[in-house]
């Protein structure tokens, strides 16, 4: 099964979890599957359209999805998946 | 308050790095432990500034940097505390940028920056109506601390 990497912050949706195991075939079917069991999550990841937010950045192994085929792209069973956060800040 | 207990060698390893820096922003992560509500910094990870374009006052961090940070401490069994910045010329204080793109469970720390001296270094965490709370930093000059070169 795929793992999927949960970033520290949003581990107090998934009572401290930092993997998730999914037999999802592609990133979509992963992180609908996440959703399904930890529903807290959902308004973190998704918009009100059910597409990814735009300030959460989805990898696989080391690629953007972006880069690949967005949503649809394919995940093995050997995969890793990355949530990613945006980080950024300044001064004023 | 909630408090974050931060080492000598921790303090001045964010300190060096933020005077290489000046006057631009530099930012880095720290990990460690968090024991009975304390957040304990034993590691120092400074990150480059991915931000493209003017740096004095912006700092972005390289989505592949979070991810090999989040690699590392489950790798090592250490928790992912947070991320420090410096505010070069500006106080130590989460400004409106800080805030909107901040997230729970992180701590904030800010360094103040002049030309050759940090002058401020306070640390922050989200509540949960998303307002900055500032955390009392706890110096501890006697415990060791692993520090990393930037990558």
């Amino acid at each position: 099964m795929a793992r999927l990497i949960i970033p520290t912050p949003l581990r107090k949706f998934t009572a401290d979890q930092a993997v998730f195991e999914s037999t999802g075939n592609n990133v979509k079917e992963v992180i609908n599957q996440l959703i399904d069991e930890y529903n807290g999550l959902k308004q973190h990841l998704l918009d009100e359209r059910g597409d990814i937010r735009s300030f959460v950045r989805i990898y696989v192994g080391d690629e953007d999805i972006h880069a690949l085929n967005r949503e649809h792209t394919t995940v093995e069973a050997n995969s890793v998946v990355s949530i990613i956060p945006a980080i950024a800040g300044g001064s004023y | 308050m909630k408090k974050l207990e931060l080492t000598a060698q921790a303090e001045d390893l964010m300190k060096s790095h933020s005077l290489q820096g000046f006057p631009n922003e530099i930012c880095g992560f720290f990990y460690g432990k968090t024991v009975e509500g304390v957040k304990h910094v034993t590691v120092i990870k400074p990150v480059v500034n991915a931000k493209e374009g003017d740096q004095r006052r912006r700092f972005a961090i390289d989505p592949l940097d979070y991810m090999k940070a989040e690699q590392f401490v489950i790798a090592e069994g250490l928790e992912f505390l947070g991320i420090y910045h410096t505010h070069p010329l500006h106080p130590a204080i989460p400004s409106e940028h800080d805030l909107k793109q901040a997230l729970p469970s992180f701590s904030y720390i800010i360094l103040s920056v002049q030309p050759e001296k940090v002058v401020d270094i306070t640390s922050w965490t989200l509540n949960d109506d998303r307002a900055f709370e500032q955390e009392e930093i706890i110096s501890n000059r006697n415990v060791n601390t692993s520090a990393n070169k930037a990558s």
